[in-house]
């Protein structure tokens, strides 16, 4: 099940890791991607901190973990190709928490919520 | 004379079309109580009057001594050259260009200063420079902050770096949340045993200069290591030149380079205008602050050169840029660029020889005077500190009666430094002036 926050992450949990992506309209309006910079393995955010940054030709932003949690992967290959979010966002996962609260995954949008909310945008 | 072309009529129209009564208007929205009341500006003057202003002003300089004074400042050759072309109309604003591109001439100058600037300092990345060593060592330690992820809060400063920079350093991190640690001076070398200790996961990074403000010459291979053991980056000052015969930032496996432009072909001025060195590893090129020229190609393939990594800088990125430094010292780098072209890497390993041997010249002799010692004990490059028999302040004022400008008091930067001057040689100095100065030394202490 995916799940998405009103900062445009989408997340997958699976027992007690969550994968954290972008939706592919926060790619879209972000245009083409240049650079990640991943956050780093161990590190702890509480939902909603900005723990990595996302830039692309027109704009540089914040990516806020959906859930509270610790970082135990980064997706590596995003260091090199960057573009792999442009072609496809909601499969390409940039980090994975280990979750420290999953009840908050509860709280965020499924996917119709969430188009349903992009359209009011 | 009046320097604003608008007359009262044009003003007026201008605030009519606005729909305001005047100027004063515009500026409503800054609070009465922070309003300046006066500006101490005298009348303008004609073209005339500020011409004798000028001429007035510099016949107080005294051109006649023969200076001996460094500390981070150096009396150096400039080609002819360097005046000449970089004085071209193409070329001569003191403004770094913006609408870049449209100053493909601008650009690619700047490209070819980042890349000597990276052959000169073993460093892989650059940028097209910044305002003097000062800010480039500030700059520095806020990279080595951000590359630590805001985590790391410690910053150690050696002993052995200009204590001026230490001043601008301080000053810009002021405001952040940050300790600045300032190692004491014990010797002219770096107090290593203390620093070891020091080191730890808190550091984001240690400042040194290579050669130090005292002149000396060390090794910090093993700090390096220690640092990187854990995880904290090495910064390393020096003064260009030195790089022509010692090794090279990226030689040592520094992991920033930041140094004063001002002896690659700038002149003495009252302390500038120089420019500042700032380079790094490339993995931590996201994190260099300010302009970056790349090249690429236009849409008919033709090469083009562009500011490059924008997404760095305050309009894309705001409150999280790199840095408010969006600027340069373009037509410093641009001096640069031509003295270094001028010089070549043959030129520029010979000119730092000069000095290096002529600096030795002078400090043998100048050892074997009664009254003298000399205070380094690590091996120096063009210049070092002498220890008088007498004030420093004597000393100076006594030579200057003979026609030198012989050193740079320390006593104003460091406590206890009362009889020590750096005294300092370049390539300029003729072996007849510095037996001229021993001369004079002798007769005074």
């Amino acid at each position: 099940m995916k799940r998405y926050s009103n900062e445009h992450e989408w997340a997958i949990l699976d027992g007690e890791v969550a994968s954290i992506g972008l939706s592919a309209y926060a790619v879209d309006q972000l245009g083409d991607i240049t650079f990640v910079e991943l956050p780093e393995i161990g590190t702890t955010g509480s939902k909603d901190d900005s723990i990595a940054f996302i830039e692309s030709v027109k704009a540089a932003s914040d990516i806020y973990t959906p859930l509270s949690g610790e970082v135990v992967e980064v997706n590596e290959d995003l260091e090199d190709t960057p573009e792999l979010l442009n072609e496809a966002a909601e499969t390409t996962w940039i980090f994975k928490l280990k979750v420290s609260n999953a009840s908050e995954f509860e709280t965020l949008m499924d996917e119709a919520s969430y188009k349903a909310y992009i359209e009011t945008l | 004379m009046p320097y604003t072309p608008h007359t009262k009529d044009d003003v007026q129209k201008m605030c009519t079309q606005i729909g305001i009564k005047d100027e004063t208007e515009l500026f409503d929205s800054i609070p009465n109580e922070l309003r300046a009341k006066s500006f101490d500006i005298p009348e303008g003057l004609s073209e005339f009057e500020v011409f004798e202003n000028f001429k007035e002003l510099s016949n107080q300089n005294d051109t006649s001594k023969v200076s001996f004074l460094g500390g981070g400042y150096y009396d150096h050759i400039i080609p002819t050259a360097v005046d000449a072309l970089s004085g071209r109309s193409e070329f001569y604003t003191a403004y770094t260009p913006y609408q870049a591109e449209a100053s493909q001439g601008t650009l690619q100058a700047l490209y070819e200063y980042q890349t000597m600037i990276c052959n000169l300092t073993g460093m892989e990345a650059t940028n097209a420079s910044m305002y003097d060593g000062g800010t480039a060592l500030a700059e520095a330690a806020l990279m080595a902050v951000r590359i630590g992820r805001g985590k790391r809060k410690k910053i150690i400063v050696d002993s052995g770096v200009n204590p001026i920079y230490i001043k601008i350093l301080k000053t810009y991190l002021a405001y952040h949340d940050l300790e600045v640690i300032v190692l004491h001076v014990k010797s002219d070398g770096s107090d290593k045993e203390t620093l070891l200790g020091m080191i730890d996961e808190t550091v984001a990074g240690y400042a040194f200069q290579n050669p130090n403000f005292f002149g000396s010459i060390e090794d910090y291979s093993e700090i390096i290591e220690a640092l990187h053991n854990v995880k904290a980056l090495a910064i390393m000052s020096s003064y260009p030149i030195a790089l022509g015969i010692l090794k090279s930032a990226g030689e040592v496996d520094a992991d920033i380079y930041c140094g004063d432009g001002q002896s690659l072909g700038m002149y003495l001025g009252f302390g500038g205008p120089s420019f500042g060195i700032l380079a790094c590893k490339e993995k931590y090129i996201r994190n260099l602050p300010g302009r970056i020229v790349g090249i690429t190609d236009d849409r008919e393939g033709k090469r083009a050169y562009v500011l490059t990594l924008q997404a760095r800088e305050q309009h894309i990125r705001r409150d999280k840029a790199t840095s408010n430094i969006c600027s340069n010292q373009n037509l410093m780098a641009l001096r640069a660029t031509i003295f270094l072209s001028l010089l070549g890497k043959e030129g520029f390993e010979k000119l730092a020889l000069q000095n290096y041997n002529k600096s030795e010249y002078l400090k043998k002799e100048l050892s074997k005077v009664d009254g003298i010692k000399i205070y380094n004990q690590n091996p120096t490059f063009n210049e070092f500190v002498i220890e008088l028999n007498i004030s420093a302040t004597e000393f100076i004022d006594k030579m200057e009666e003979k026609g030198f400008f012989a050193g740079l008091k320390l006593e104003k930067l460091f406590e206890g430094f009362e009889n020590r001057v750096l005294v300092s040689t370049t390539e300029k100095r003729t072996k007849k002036q510095i037996d001229n100065f021993v001369t004079c030394v002798k007769e005074i202490v």
